[in-house]
């Protein structure tokens, strides 16, 4: 193969999916870098799967390109594409064996002896001993594999993976995620992977693009996104955030608002929205970042952290750690996580407590924004 | 059961009526296989016995049958009716393939590509059971009729040159040839062709298609390496169920054909009904069954079904 630097690369401009009436997609740019494990993150219905489908072929852009390197592939088929789909349900091939299914792709391409790169493929999924299994015979791990296997032997130059882990367990699904990752370094080659798991896309990918409702809300490393989410959608979506409502009254280096009568300050460049004295912001705070005081011990808090007051409406043990739940005059319902490290036996529901934290860790949010976008429903728990 | 006497109530009660519970859920399957079973017997394996006790007597009807355990029966029906036999095999095996070769892009196209039209489609296939065989069959005389719109048009079309050069039509005559009947054939086991074929199609995922396309396989392809071979059921079951009933199909070939397009199903009907030669008449059905059960071994053999899922 004979790459130009931009290769490998996948860039959709201004592309968009319309139904009827109804868009699944809005106009899009993405560029996904040769060679990066890119994760689309997405409730169901966000339109990952769509923008997924429309670069594998299987779905014909309403408007916009879909380059793969400097070649436009829009009006390929999907045959014709040098992509390759690890399936949600794996669409294995029921008639055929594990050696077959994996060989599916080089026999169409006319490549006569097979045998050996099937070895290979069947190598690195480490299912060498199942290669005259037919798929119904094989576990769902293993079958995810298969279909990992019968997708990466192609050598194409952009894996799709559309929720593939979906249907696993979750301990499976989290040693399915590594076993991918590793795969991924192992061959070099581009991966665009659609899932709904956060924390699955955090894990797996360098670069993970929000997305709601057909438009990427934000793009970015997984830790950039988690610490400096850019809307109330990202916060709430990605991990855990606590949202306070304040009023701006003075900006500077820092920006300094007040919540329930008390003064939080977070730094200005940690502040996309745009922000001046007297408006309103949303203040955000990842409940990890918290620490939790007793009232008693109130004075002993080191000043210049942001500290709101309030009490304990609730707490839960999850074993590493201990989630509290805290009403106080800036907002009921603040998260707060402690690690199980010395527990202090006077934090038990009712107890007056003192939240305080590094300002450094705190961001902002325009107030405009509706402050429950992304947080998980009782229907989208699931 | 002596237990439950000796033992106090409380205790052992319970362990024989879950026993005896479970013994007779043991017996369900029994019990559900019984009216299959009876049905079996008395309207297929007495009539089998009785027509196997029928093929080696001798007599006639006025001095009455008897079981004499005279063989030969079957040879001299086979020497005398082989003619027939073939064309059953030709006729029959003509109609099976002309009916896959109608049935399954019909097929095909209700299971993918119809859409809403789906349930319609799949009515209107088998709105012809609303007729009688009879008329409908009937109805084909009129179609095939000399000098009709049909005849007229195969023969501007110089179809008739070449079913006439195969022998399976005389001049510009399609009715009493062995196109007419293998036509009647076609048509009227057409619907256990398609039904099978949809039903087989129908159940293949929609993904496998994509997955398909997505490895490199053009739509050609596609049908060829996935959808075909995930159809094999269909055309396997498709094929015998018109297949088989075609064999031993009388109906066509009385209406539609000639006198030189008896199938074995008319030879029998006479020997049976005109000719009252009872023992050659079984005979033939022995014989016929045995051919189409050699037939659909040798086919279900190669068709390698027992490998599909």
């Amino acid at each position: 193969m004979t790459d130009t630097p931009t290769g490998g690369d996948v860039r959709l401009t201004g592309i968009s999916k319309t139904y009827g009436s109804f868009t699944a997609v809005h106009p899009l740019d993405l560029t996904v870098p040769e060679g990066s494990f890119f994760a689309l993150l997405g409730a169901s219905g966000c339109g990952k799967t769509t923008t997924l489908r429309m670069i594998a072929g299987l779905e014909e852009p309403t408007t916009g390109t879909v380059l793969l390197g400097d070649r436009d592939v829009t009006d390929l088929p999907p045959h014709k594409r040098p992509v390759n789909t690890v399936f949600q349900s794996y669409a294995l091939f029921p008639h055929l064996d594990v050696h077959e299914n994996i060989a599916f792709g080089l026999r169409r391409r006319g490549v006569r002896s097979v045998r050996r790169q099937v070895d290979e493929m069947l190598e690195l999924v480490q299912l060498g001993d199942k290669a005259r299994h037919r798929p119904h015979q094989l576990s769902g791990g293993q079958q995810q594999r298969v279909a990992v296997a019968r997708a990466l032997i192609n050598h194409p130059r952009v894996l799709l993976l559309d929720e593939p882990l979906g249907a696993l367990d979750l301990k499976l699904r989290r040693r399915m995620q590594l076993e991918l990752k590793r795969i991924q370094t192992e061959v070099g080659i581009t991966f665009v992977h659609v899932t709904h798991d956060q924390e699955e896309a955090m894990t797996m990918a360098d670069t993970v693009a929000v997305m709601n409702a057909g438009r990427v809300e934000q793009m970015g490393a997984p830790a950039e996104l988690y610490d400096n989410p850019r809307t109330t959608f990202v916060a709430n979506f990605l991990g855990t955030s606590n949202l306070i409502e304040a009023e701006v009254v003075e900006v500077g280096a820092d920006v300094v608002a007040t919540a329930g009568g008390g003064t939080l300050r977070l730094p200005a460049d940690r502040c996309p929205a745009p922000v001046r004295a007297g408006g309103r912001l949303l203040v955000g705070i990842r409940p990890e970042k918290i620490t939790l005081a007793h009232a008693d011990d109130a004075d002993a808090i080191p000043s210049g952290r942001n500290r709101t007051a309030g009490r304990i409406a609730d707490t839960s043990f999850i074993g590493v750690s201990t989630q509290y739940a805290v009403d106080g005059p800036a907002g009921t319902g603040l998260q707060v996580y402690e690690q199980n490290i010395e527990r202090d036996p006077r934090l038990v529901p009712g107890a007056e407590v003192v939240l305080h934290w590094n300002p450094a860790h705190t961001f902002g949010l325009d107030a405009a924004q509706d402050v429950e976008a992304g947080a998980p429903t009782v229907e989208g728990a699931a | 059961m002596t237990t439950a006497t000796d033992t106090p109530p409380r205790a052992g009660a319970a362990a024989p009526a879950v026993r005896r519970r479970s013994a007779r859920r043991r017996l369900v399957p029994y019990w559900l296989l019984l009216p299959g079973v009876l049905w079996l017997l008395v309207f297929f394996a007495l009539p089998m016995v009785y027509q196997a006790s029928t093929s080696v007597q001798t007599g006639s009807l006025e001095e009455g049958f008897r079981v004499t355990w005279h063989f030969p029966t079957y040879w001299e029906a086979l020497r005398d009716y082989h003619p027939q036999f073939a064309k059953t095999l030709l006729y029959a095996g003509t109609a099976t393939l002309l009916c896959l070769l109608l049935g399954y892009p019909l097929a095909y196209l209700i299971a993918f590509r119809a859409g809403r039209w789906r349930h319609v489609l799949l009515v209107l296939v088998i709105a012809p059971f609303f007729t009688s065989f009879l008329i409908r069959t009937l109805a084909w005389k009129t179609i095939l009729a000399d000098g009709g719109a049909v005849v007229g048009a195969l023969d501007a079309l110089h179809v008739l040159d070449v079913t006439g050069r195969l022998g399976w039509t005389e001049g510009d005559r399609v009715l009493a040839t062995p196109l007419a009947v293998i036509c009647g054939l076609t048509y009227n086991f057409l619907p256990f062709m398609i039904l099978p074929l949809y039903t087989s199609l129908e159940r293949i995922d929609g993904r496998l298609h994509e997955a398909a396309r997505d490895l490199y396989a053009s739509p050609a392809a596609t049908f060829r390496k996935v959808t075909l071979p995930l159809s094999m059921p269909g055309v396997v079951s498709g094929t015998l169920l018109t297949f088989i009933p075609a064999s031993g199909d009388y109906v066509n070939a009385e209406l539609l054909g000639s006198t030189d397009t008896k199938m074995i199903g008319n030879v029998i009907q006479g020997q049976f009904l005109r000719v009252l030669d009872y023992p050659t008449a079984a005979a033939l059905s022995f014989l016929l069954m045995a051919v189409v059960l050699v037939t659909v071994t040798v086919y279900i053999r190669r068709a390698g079904t027992e490998d599909l899922v």
